[in-house]
């Protein structure tokens, strides 16, 4: 054996000498980066259960995956995927291509590319959540209705800014506040844009508590945050029971494109609320979820391949990600406020914030905000009603743009 | 009204079909018609389900009604029973703000409850006053 020579094929092969050749110097960046939201996951605690998953992620694939290099060991494949979508190539939507030439991240990304993750995902959100506050007080839907407005802002300014329509509409969707739904409408619309959408989408959803009490106070007076709100109604077993197979009838029947995550979220809420399927309701709580997160968050992270990664686009991203959240949380708050007049003062536009989708943080948001003006403000309850609503108001804005642009 | 409302969305999903069919950018103009007319959609959506969710829950707030009534008719009609003591009437702790009547919560649940709101609201326990703790089901 000759053990130069076996020396030098190890170097070769090795990643190493990927890093300090040619574009190398990406994926020491994208390195770099995977380092950060590691932390910020870690120690900052922005939205760990995912953003730990995606940031790890990201470091495999760009320790594994060197453009020009050898990918044979690559965990990740941007070349697969690209012959995935391409219609002129022979591999073009052919998962046997995957599977058979595709590493680990490949596969797992296979749930994402088909939309499974993301639906799952809801099915878990839908067993988690309880809908009474929505039911009991239906005026919240104006307020998820109105705090998609930053959806409709982003994609205007992504247009703007020289994004195609399905790469804006992508773009948009982040102001829904909604991780899994920011992932359903990317991969379809714009799969390449999927990490820094997805980084974006939950870096954001993590730092509601810092975006959004400077535009609560700025838009709110100090009479309005004070504003105690009635307690509402207590509904019924029946109502429960009846609200999710009422949504997921007309939503579907309205955008057939909502099915799957409208259907997967009514789904798990109805094995919430009927009291007869307990196990299957803490399966998709906790079991199911917690599966679906690890693959998720693992091959989101993959897609961010420095050789995509590394753009100006991304910062667009991140820019438009941020605007689109302030103009969802100023759209929330208007209509309360909106809401606040026309009510003679009983409602307290604060809750209007929590209409972006990210449950419960942004009720969260509402009630600490409605408590620091009055201490014996209890809005928690109230700010929930939006808070879900949001989730239906993402869901529908996501089947709009996919309806429109697929 | 109904008739401009089909006719702009219809320019608005040609606008937006026929940019993506083409692979190329969409215009400002198409992009702003697409945006407005997309956030009329959710708004339209959610008032729709908003109008459904106010009669399923008016149907079901006059069955409760009835319910009420016939329970209350009912009631009436038995014979009085022996009732406890008025909680005025109970003897109250020193520095105690009145009576608490719980329904279906323990007593130790309902002491921390009570507490976790008084700590909540920054004001002493004793100048708290509750009417009743009820636990939803």
């Amino acid at each position: 054996m000759d053990i130069l020579e076996t020396l030098e094929t190890l170097w070769n092969g090795s990643g190493f000498k990927s890093l300090f050749t040619g574009d190398g110097w990406k994926n020491i960046i994208m390195i770099a980066v995977s380092c950060v939201l590691l932390y910020l996951g870690i120690k900052k605690k922005f939205e760990p259960l995912l953003l730990v998953g995606i940031a790890f992620g990201c470091l495999l694939v760009n320790l594994s995956y060197f453009v020009g290099g050898d990918t044979a060991d690559a965990l990740y494949h941007l070349d697969l995927w690209d012959h995935f979508l391409d219609e002129s190539h022979p591999d073009y939507h052919s998962y046997g291509a995957i599977m058979s030439h595709g590493g680990l991240l490949d596969i797992l990304y296979i749930g994402v590319k088909a939309g499974v993750y993301p639906s799952l995902i809801f099915m878990g959100v839908g067993a988690m959540t309880d809908f009474g506050p929505l039911i009991s007080n239906p005026k919240s839907l104006l307020l998820g209705a109105a705090a998609q407005m930053g959806v409709f802002m982003a994609f205007f300014g992504a247009v703007c800014l020289g994004f195609t329509g399905q790469e804006a509409a992508s773009i948009g969707i982040i102001g829904g506040a909604d991780g899994p739904t920011a992932i359903f409408l990317t991969t379809k619309l714009a799969p390449h844009l999927l990490g820094a959408i997805a980084i974006a989408a939950y870096s954001y959803m993590a730092l509601i508590p810092l975006i959004q009490p400077f535009f609560m106070n700025l838009l709110t007076t100090e009479k309005e945050r004070k504003i105690k709100m009635e307690q509402a109604r207590t509904v019924s077993k029946t109502e429960k029971i009846i609200f999710p197979i009422l949504v997921a009838m007309f939503v579907i029947l309205l955008l057939p494109s909502t099915a799957p995550l409208v259907g997967c979220l009514m789904l798990g809420n109805l094995w919430r609320e009927c009291g007869v399927t307990e196990r299957l309701s803490d399966t998709v709580q906790n079991a199911l979820m917690n599966i679906v997160t690890v693959f998720l968050g693992i091959s989101v992270g993959a897609t961010t391949a420095a050789d995509r990664f590394l753009s100006p686009e991304t910062i667009k991203i991140i820019v438009l990600g941020l605007a689109a959240f302030c103009f969802s949380t100023i759209g929330g708050l208007l209509v309360g406020k909106l809401m606040c007049k026309l009510s003679g003062g009983k409602i307290n536009p604060l809750i209007g914030s929590a209409g972006v989708s990210a449950v419960p943080m942004a009720a969260r948001v509402s009630q600490m905000e409605g408590q620091k003006a009055n201490p014996s403000n209890f809005l928690l309850m109230h700010a929930m009603g939006p808070n879900v609503a949001g989730v239906i108001g993402s869901a529908i804005a996501a089947g709009f743009l996919l309806a429109v642009f697929k | 009204m109904f008739e401009k409302i089909t006719l702009a969305a219809e320019a608005a999903t040609e606008a937006a079909t026929e940019a993506s069919s083409k692979g190329d950018e969409l215009s400002i103009g198409d992009a702003a018609i697409t945006a407005i007319f997309g956030y009329a959609v959710v708004f339209f959506g959610l008032i729709i389900l908003m109008a459904v969710l106010y009669c399923t829950g008016a149907y079901f707030k006059s069955k409760d009604e009835k319910a009420k009534k016939a329970a209350e008719a009912a009631k009436k009609s038995e014979p009085a029973a022996v009732e406890p003591a008025p909680a005025a009437e109970q003897k109250l702790a020193p520095g105690s703000a009145g009576h608490v009547k719980l329904f279906d919560v323990p007593d130790k649940e309902a002491a921390m409850i009570m507490a976790i709101v008084a700590d909540k609201m920054q004001t002493p326990l004793n100048e708290l006053h509750f009417i009743s703790i009820k636990e939803v089901k």
